[in-house]
């Protein structure tokens, strides 16, 4: 039987050719994944094993308790490791050298005058040359390393973004004013932190010092040792000669097995990820190939029949049907690990392209990814084929006798459609239990819904394949006449294989529409939260937390343009929900701000009280608030603020919700005294004429032009907040193509199939006079209103899911609230449509193409 | 089972006129060494309103004449005319739509649409040609062909005899010049075929048919006015008025020849 199943695949080369495809692209898709995060997983750790390859011992400074949050009088950091304690550390015997280093951010501005990075990415360090003047953990690329307090060696990259090159001054911030130094080095360097769009500035040592701790003073002494030394004894002398509780040492070994771990984490989580969205290409593939064997079996089924008349037992026909699946299954799953080792490569090359700097390092293709891709490929080819091997075994050996072409009566439906029904209605009924669940936690109880309202519509598909396709056909029908009828006549003949062919598409659609439309309702809901209530044309605020000088906000209305500058700053405090003071306590956190400008910089609402009564000194808590903890205006609330000092605080009004002002609000002269830091969080500018580019260059110049500020107008908030949206759902787009990729391939391989299927009445058609303009027309509205009844079915089932699952979204934006995105859905329709017609375009052409007397003949 | 009286009305008189015709008519497939000669410069007439058989043994090239005559299949040599027009000078979207406009299929099997309802198979030719169906003239199409209570049925729920009737239906339905039909008893147990030779003609003599028929069943051959024999791509006997007994007589004389050739 094994010959017989590889004679039909040899025989049936063309008609497997679309199954082979999506079984191809699935296991590309799980073997790309797997060698892509075994490749960058391996040069990870590569790289920080060479990083640590010198590290026999690692003392890093903890933050002593009583010296504040490990900051001296003059808000720089102490540490207990200083030159006294490395010189005894080097004294140890087996000590080979010990690296000082000091850490801190510095942060430059790039072309645009923006601060390069994100604050915490921004890196700083100290260049510790050894005897041949050169720091080997920092290679120069060019010029050579800081020697002196007036200068600074940089990245690569970070050169390269702020626009400067040796000899230049750069202007950088760490945490105060702009300081600037002469560019006398380019270094390179692989840390991922800084590759992955981050920056670093080099200092000598003492300039270092200077700039983050004290003199002499060290964040980490890095001890390495000579051949042959015990890593745990040295660990154990180097911990004898700390201070106690100030200082921690570790063995390179246990920071290696650390890091290993770290990066091993991070890399399943990736890995997990993409094949999830693999494992969904799959699923998609099996209904593909359930389609195909379904359909191959019914054509061959005289063959069968002979087969068992012959003497083929049940069970033989079966392993012949599952042998054929197998071979197919391996076949195309070795095609598609090749062009998975191909996307993992081309996967890299791309990222890296585009910033995520990745380690160098070979393509890594463990025997398990091998197995793993081929054992997926051909477990879901065997599976998928699985039923309709079934199908054949029931086939009577009489069969092959008959000499009427009488087409198989069609199955009940009524069993598959109790069971979707009741599937979908447990679906269903899960998610509208989630619709009222808010937390975040609830997210695997809303995926176990979805999962199951996605099943049972799927099972459901066929019946619902009749009215869809029925509307759809009444439009073809209108429009198209007689080739539109006989699309739907098509379309509708067999509601299994419609149904398993719009499922494919449908799977897709569904989770691309829930993502979009949970992704844009997030959005709209981040807009709403960047832009209501705030009128100001700029906020200004900085890269790290080091707030602004409160001064800066008079010095900025008065550049010319400026109407008014309000600026922010908060203090959180707990209250004390006492009788006769409202009930509502906890934390609660309460902005200051100019009174008098802040009106200009929001849209400020007040449901009761007024501003005046908080400039007479009280507390305006927003809507919200004040109906979540009983507040009303008049109440006088017992609160101590986070440094210790008691206040009693009157709520002098209530306001409409405000992103701005969050929570409640104050005049700032409440406020500055229970801060230890007294800095702006933000500043919020009104301009006369909206702002402009120069506008901007002006305020920024009126704040001491420091690389740390952020001056962002209101788009590049928007921007700045819903871009990131926009990144995700753009890459779950591109993630979830393949499964639409693959169930185009399926539309396709139906319609092929249909047409050969079909061969006598389309030589038929031709003969009683249909052009074979008429029969491409019919080959292509079938195919268009198989896509659509996938893509409206998908479309309605994700649009559910997003509103079910919407709550638990919610949850983190108070500003959540459904909204559809018409023209993305509309655009979406549009591409079924377009699907539906490139689908067809091959079958519709052999179709059309097909000999008539031989059509008219073919048996 | 006859046909209302009144004739169609376009119709010229009977007999006189010649609904499609073959002159040296040359059918040749393959090339060099393979090459057949299925037609070898055939001449014939088919009549206005008369009912034509086409007979001969397997390979005689009688389905190719049928092709050939009906615009299904190309012409090598000659020329091949229904009614005034040359079929070897017409393009495929003009073949198609003679076929659709001017003639009548009935095939062996398969002449149906699964999909459609008996009805909408009968009408499906005009609807093709986005026509209005003429329905006093399907009402009677329908009743003569005894299908009145089945045209909501699907093909699967008809007998193989139910439809053949649908087939004969159609080709009458859109009142064409002339039909082809291609073995239609071939598949039918013989009181089905008889029933559907009678609608066929009937159709000759009641409504002014043009009927060409191909068959190798001389019972079948026994309805038609005229019986053309092929063999070898030749035509090689006529016979009018023939009875079943006739043309098995003349079969059986083709048979023997071909034995002492």
């Amino acid at each position: 039987m094994l010959r017989t199943a590889l004679r039909n695949v040899l025989a049936h080369k063309a008609r497997l050719l679309m199954t082979a495809l999506a079984v191809l692209l699935g296991v590309a898709f799980v073997a790309g994944t797997l060698i892509f995060s075994d490749s960058v997983g391996e040069a990870v750790k590569n790289a920080s094993a060479k990083n640590l390859k010198d590290v026999a011992v690692s003392v890093k400074a903890t933050q002593d308790p009583d010296a504040g949050p490990g900051r001296a009088k003059d808000g720089k950091r102490s540490t207990a490791l200083d030159d006294r304690l490395a010189d005894r550390i080097r004294a140890l015997p087996g000590v080979q050298s010990v690296r000082a280093d000091v850490t801190g951010t510095a942060t430059l501005a790039g072309r645009d005058g923006q601060p390069i990075g994100n604050g915490w990415q921004n890196l700083a360090a100290n260049y510790q040359p050894g005897k041949d003047g050169k720091d080997g953990r920092y290679p120069l690329v060019r010029g050579r390393g800081p020697a002196s307090g007036g200068e600074i060696a940089l990245a690569e990259n970070t050169a390269k973004a702020a626009g400067v090159t040796l000899g230049d001054t750069v202007r950088f911030a760490t945490d105060g004013p702009v300081l600037t130094k002469k560019l006398v080095g380019i270094v390179a360097t692989d840390d991922p932190a800084v590759t992955a769009g981050g920056s670093l500035a080099l200092f000598d040592t003492a300039t270092a010092q200077r700039l983050y701790l004290h003199p002499g003073q060290f964040d980490e002494l890095v001890v390495a040792a000579a051949p042959g030394t015990d890593q745990q004894k040295l660990t154990s002398e180097v911990s004898q000669l700390l201070p106690a509780a100030r200082a921690q040492a570790t063995s390179g070994r246990q920071l290696a097995a650390e890091q290993a771990r770290m990066i091993a984490e991070q890399n399943s989580a990736l890995s997990k990820t993409l094949l999830t969205f693999a494992g969904i290409a799959l699923f998609v593939g099996v209904f593909i190939i359930a389609n195909t064997f379904t359909m191959l079996i019914s054509q061959r089924s005289r063959e069968i029949a002979l087969l068992r008349a012959v003497g083929a037992a049940r069970r033989q026909v079966v392993r012949s049907v599952l042998a054929e699946a197998g071979l197919l299954g391996l076949i195309s799953s070795l095609v598609g690990f090749a062009l998975g080792t191909g996307i993992a490569v081309g996967l890299r090359a791309v990222l890296d392209a585009n910033g995520a700097g990745f380690p160098d390092g070979p393509v890594v293709i463990s025997p398990s990814t091998v197995l793993a891709s081929l054992a997926v490929g051909v477990l879901v080819t065997v599976l998928a084929a699985w039923l309709p091997s079934r199908k054949a075994a029931r086939i009577a050996p009489v069969e092959a006798l008959s000499t009427v072409e009488a087409p198989p009566a069609p199955r009940s439906l009524v069993v598959r459609n109790t069971i979707g029904a009741v599937l979908t209605a447990a679906g269903v009924a899960v998610m509208f239990w989630v619709s009222t669940l808010t937390s975040g936690k609830d997210l695997p109880i809303a995926m176990a819904g979805s999962t199951l309202t996605l099943i049972g519509v799927i099972v459901l598909a066929p019946l619902l394949s009749r009215p869809l396709v029925s509307l759809a056909g009444v439009v073809t029908t209108r429009l198209f006449g007689v080739s539109g009828k006989l699309a739907r006549e098509n379309a509708l003949r067999n509601p299994r294989r419609t149904a398993a062919t719009g499922s494919a598409l449908m799977i897709g659609l569904t989770l691309i529409t829930g993502m979009t439309v949970v992704g844009h309702s997030a959005q709209v809901a981040m807009d709403k939260m960047a832009g209501s209530g705030l009128t100001a044309d700029y906020k200004v605020t900085t890269s790290t937390f080091v707030g602004l000088d409160p001064k800066l906000s008079a010095k900025v209305a008065q550049v010319p343009g400026v109407t008014a500058a309000a600026p922010i700053r908060g203090a959180g405090f707990t209250v004390d929900g006492g009788p006769g003071h409202g009930t509502g306590s906890g934390f609660g956190y309460v902005r200051g701000t100019n009174l008098d400008r802040i009106g200009e910089v929001t849209r400020l609402t007040f449901t009761q009280g007024s501003l005046a009564a908080v400039k007479a000194g009280g507390i305006a808590v927003s809507q919200t608030e004040a109906k979540e903890r009983g507040w009303h205006a008049g109440d006088t609330l017992n609160v101590e603020f986070y440094d210790k000092k008691k206040a009693r605080l009157k709520v002098a009004a209530v306001y409409a919700d405000n992103e701005v002002l969050g929570k409640s609000f104050a005049s700032t002269a409440l406020v500055d005294p229970h801060l230890d830091r007294f800095r702006d969080d933000e500043l919020l500018v009104k301009t006369a004429h909206g702002g402009s580019p120069a506008l901007a260059k002006n305020i920024r110049e009126a704040l001491g032009d420091s690389p740390l500020l952020k001056i962002q107008d209101r788009d590049a908030l928007r921007k700045e907040t819903a871009g990131q949206i926009d990144t995700i759902v753009n890459m779950v787009y591109g993630l979830l193509g393949m499964a639409v990729i693959i169930a185009v391939v399926g539309v396709v391989n139906t319609l092929a199939m249909s047409v050969f299927e079909r061969t006598r009445e389309i030589g038929m058609l031709r003969a009683i006079g249909l052009a074979r303009s008429g029969i491409k027309q019919m080959v292509r509205l079938e195919s268009v209103v198989i896509s659509l009844f996938g893509a409206v079915l998908g479309m309605g089932v994700g649009v559910f899911l997003a509103w079910a699952g919407g709550s638990l979204v919610g949850s983190s934006f108070p500003a959540y609230a459904l909204v559809l995105p018409w023209g993305r859905l509309g655009l979406f329709l549009l591409i079924a449509l377009v699907v539906g017609v490139l689908a067809a375009l091959w079958p519709a052409r052999r179709a059309a193409r097909l000999n008539m007397l031989e059509a008219i003949g073919a048996q | 089972m006859s046909f209302a009286a009144a004739p169609r009305p376009a119709v010229p008189a009977r007999a006189t006129a010649v609904a499609a015709r073959a002159t040296d008519l040359s059918k040749v497939y393959g090339q060099g060494e393979t090459q057949v000669v299925a037609l070898d410069s055939v001449s014939v007439e088919f009549g206005r309103a008369r009912f034509t058989a086409i007979m001969g043994p397997s390979g005689s090239g009688k389905s190719t004449l049928m092709h050939c005559m009906a615009g299904l299949d190309s012409i090598s040599a000659g020329s091949a005319r229904i009614g005034d027009v040359e079929l070897a000078s017409l393009g495929d979207k003009q073949l198609t739509r003679l076929r659709r406009d001017k003639i009548g299929f009935i095939f062996q099997a398969f002449n149906l649409l699964p999909t459609l309802t008996a009805l909408e198979n009968i009408t499906l030719p005009m609807a093709i040609a986005g026509r209005r169906p003429d329905q006093e003239w399907i009402d009677r199409v329908v009743e003569t062909v005894g299908l009145s209570g089945r045209l909501g049925h699907r093909p699967a729920q008809l007998s193989g005899g139910q439809q053949q009737r649908v087939a004969v239906a159609r080709a009458l339905a859109a009142q064409p010049e002339i039909i082809f039909a291609d073995e239609p008893t071939g598949n039918l147990d013989s009181r089905s075929g008889a029933e559907v030779l009678g609608f066929l003609r009937e159709s000759v003599r009641a409504m002014d048919q043009t009927v060409v028929m191909v068959t190798h069943d001389p019972v079948a051959a026994g309805y038609a006015d005229r019986v053309v024999f092929l063999a070898d791509g030749r035509i090689v006997e006529e016979l009018h008025e023939p009875t079943a007994d006739a043309v098995l007589d003349r079969m059986r004389m083709f048979d023997a020849k071909g034995r002492t050739n």
